[in-house]
């Protein structure tokens, strides 16, 4: 063994206590700093999987327009302008050609047509407002996964029964409605239509429950009076969402409607998750600063009591970067001990935390072993520990032995 | 043959104001001489005896260390020459308390690594049976009387057989019994093995005895 590993192993062993308490001061850093960002990740997940099941990756609709000046600015005239949303059909035009075109764009998944109808259940003399949304019923599921939030009857049903409709949870309890019983709609334009419950589908969010329900496409456009060429929304799903912004830039370019991703689409969600992570980052950081604060001082200390030692080493022949190899292998060691150790630590932490049924939307708690958190948390744990050894290594190896000897 | 040899060495204190704690100090050293320096406090035989270990390299003049150049070197080349050429016996012992004297006595030549590790401890147990400690050799330095720990420092001066053993008041902390017995030592060594040693001493009794003692006064040599 190399004589400077040797004394740095010495050191280690020779003083437990100092080389527990640091240790400790990394482990729980580290460990903190993996759960902590393992659990960022798994809140991330879950929201936008649940966000996912309502909401497509973009949205391409046809906006509103605001009414422009029929002549362009003048010097010499003034221009009295009253701008105002134009009062035209938000229908797409020609729909299926749209949809066509956004198939062949590449990372598209799935393209659906959505038609979306405000309307009041009646059921006897209860009456419950809320929106239809027409759909057709298997690219839906493949966007949504609407099956798998079914908790009576068939979804498969919607497909071959033109006035089926799936309601939501709270629409059934509140109306005392079952698989089978008829439901009366009425629309925004009057039109009084019955449908026949095939399914019931609960997603663990109230609102949701209580208002929504899907129908076919067709019905969905009866109900507006419409054609079956009128598409309000063509929903797109991509291969990652993280791209959504990118595609959707590119699909409002192509198809001349606006294209929404999800994320401008939910900026509140969006700035939730960035604060969050921000804290989690700022802390988990800290954290682990602390701990690095923590060897720093040990260390610093052990070269304060081992300065007779450094003198006489550096008498003897070593140079200031064999001492400096001392104490950084001996914080190095020390770090990585702590972070095998916090490694264990966060997985248990994780494995239980995994474990705990929160209900709800939720399920279980939703934290995951992220893989790249665990690199990235033993490289900063590595790197704090390398530095908060080398400043008093340095100091070490800075020191004069002419100064300690001749005391 | 000279082993050592210091031309014209000046030497200054700049704190807390400027001051010349050595003048003009030149002299030479033998093979196998056993040199003294003694002189009352502050007339800079401890200082003299740093700037010829090589540690302290802020002095004005030449040092010639082996018929080499040493003033001037880096601090990195000091300590390898350090390392294989000098051995230092202090007033305090300055081993590492947490090793076993055999690995006190090891690391300078661990160090050096010019040797097996099992040679190295071959020849520690061999330094350690001259100045008669091998029954110590396995217990931790904390645990070993004062004179017992001098000598096992003495033992570590010797394992890369350095051209010149340096002593600042190897005997300062011993009572007289055991300062008889580190005499012997390095008497022993300069008689039997043509060891140098080079020693500040205090002790009157144990200047006289050496073959050669250089007395200072206010930074000069009085006399050789």
């Amino acid at each position: 063994m190399n004589i400077n590993t040797l004394i740095a192993k010495t050191y280690i062993v020779s003083n437990k206590k100092l080389t527990a308490v640091a240790v400790l001061g990394v482990l729980l850093g580290m460990s903190i700093y993996i759960f902590m960002n393992s659990m960022m990740v798994g809140f991330d997940k879950s929201s936008t999987s649940s966000l996912f099941k309502s909401t497509s990756h973009i949205r391409v609709y046809k906006d509103d327009e605001i009414s422009k000046a029929l002549i362009t600015q003048n010097n010499n005239k003034s221009i009295i302008i009253n701008p105002k949303v134009v009062p035209v059909n938000n229908t797409i035009i020609n729909p299926n050609l749209v949809i066509e075109t956004i198939l062949k764009q590449k990372d598209v998944t799935v393209v659906t047509p959505q038609v979306n109808s405000n309307v009041f259940y009646n059921n006897g003399k209860s009456q419950i407002s809320g929106l239809a949304v027409g759909i057709k019923p298997d690219e839906a599921n493949l966007m949504y996964d609407i099956k798998s939030f079914m908790v009576e009857g068939d979804f498969e049903q919607l497909k071959s029964n033109p006035n089926g409709i799936v309601i939501g949870s709270g629409i059934s309890e509140k109306m005392n409605l079952t698989v089978t019983d008829n439901i009366n709609l009425t629309s925004s334009k009057g039109i009084n239509r019955t449908f026949k419950v095939v399914g019931i589908f609960k997603t663990n969010n109230s609102i949701t429950d209580k208002s929504k329900s899907y129908i076919n496409l067709s019905a969905s456009q009866q109900l507006l009076k419409q054609g079956n060429s009128y598409i309000t929304d063509i929903n797109v799903n991509i291969t990652d969402p993280e791209n959504a912004e990118v595609v959707a830039g590119k699909l409002s370019e192509i198809t001349g409607y606006k294209a929404e991703g999800w994320k401008q689409a939910n900026e509140t969600l969006m700035a939730t998750n960035k604060m969050r992570k921000m804290i989690i980052t700022f802390v988990s950081l800290t954290i682990l600063l602390v701990a690095g604060f923590g060897i720093y001082n040990i260390l610093n200390m052990t070269v304060s009591q081992k300065i007779n030692d450094i003198a006489i080493l550096k008498a003897i022949g070593f140079k200031g970067k064999d001492v400096i190899r001392i104490f950084v292998t001996q914080a190095v060691t020390i770090g990585f001990m702590g972070v095998i150790g916090g490694v264990i630590i966060a997985t248990i932490l994780i494995t239980i935390l995994k474990r705990v049924y929160l209900g709800g939307d939720i399920g279980y708690f939703p934290i995951d072993y992220e893989p790249k958190k665990f690199v990235q948390g033993i490289v900063i744990g590595l790197v704090i520990t390398f530095f908060a050894g080398y400043i008093p290594a340095k100091k070490a190896a800075n020191v004069d032995p002419v100064d300690i000897l001749r005391k | 043959m000279n082993i050592l040899e210091a031309k014209n060495i000046d030497k200054f204190f700049h704190d807390p104001v400027e001051f010349q704690v050595l003048k003009n100090i030149a002299f030479d050293v033998k093979k196998g001489e056993f040199l003294t320096m003694i002189g009352k406090s502050g007339s800079g035989k401890s200082t003299l005896l740093y700037i010829l270990s090589t540690m302290d390299t802020d002095y004005k003049g030449e040092l010639f260390i082996d018929n080499k150049l040493v003033t001037g070197l880096s601090k990195d080349q000091l300590a390898e020459l350090r390392n294989e050429k000098i051995g230092f016996v202090f007033q305090f012992h300055y081993l590492l308390p947490e090793f076993s004297c055999l690995r006190n006595v090891m690391i300078p030549a661990l160090k050096l690594g010019k040797l097996s590790e099992k040679e190295i401890e071959e020849r520690a147990y061999k330094k350690l049976e001259i100045l008669g400690l091998e029954d110590q050799a396995l217990k931790p330095a904390s645990k070993l009387s004062g004179g017992q720990q001098q000598r096992v420092a003495i033992a570590r001066a010797l394992i890369n057989d350095p051209l010149i053993i340096m002593g600042d008041e190897p005997t300062g902390n011993l009572d007289s019994k055991n300062t008889d017995i580190v005499f012997d030592i390095f008497q022993d060594l300069t008689r039997n093995y043509g060891q140098t040693i080079i020693a500040v001493t205090h002790d009157e009794d144990f200047a006289h005895k050496s073959d050669k003692i250089i007395e200072m006064k206010d930074g000069e040599i009085l006399r050789k």
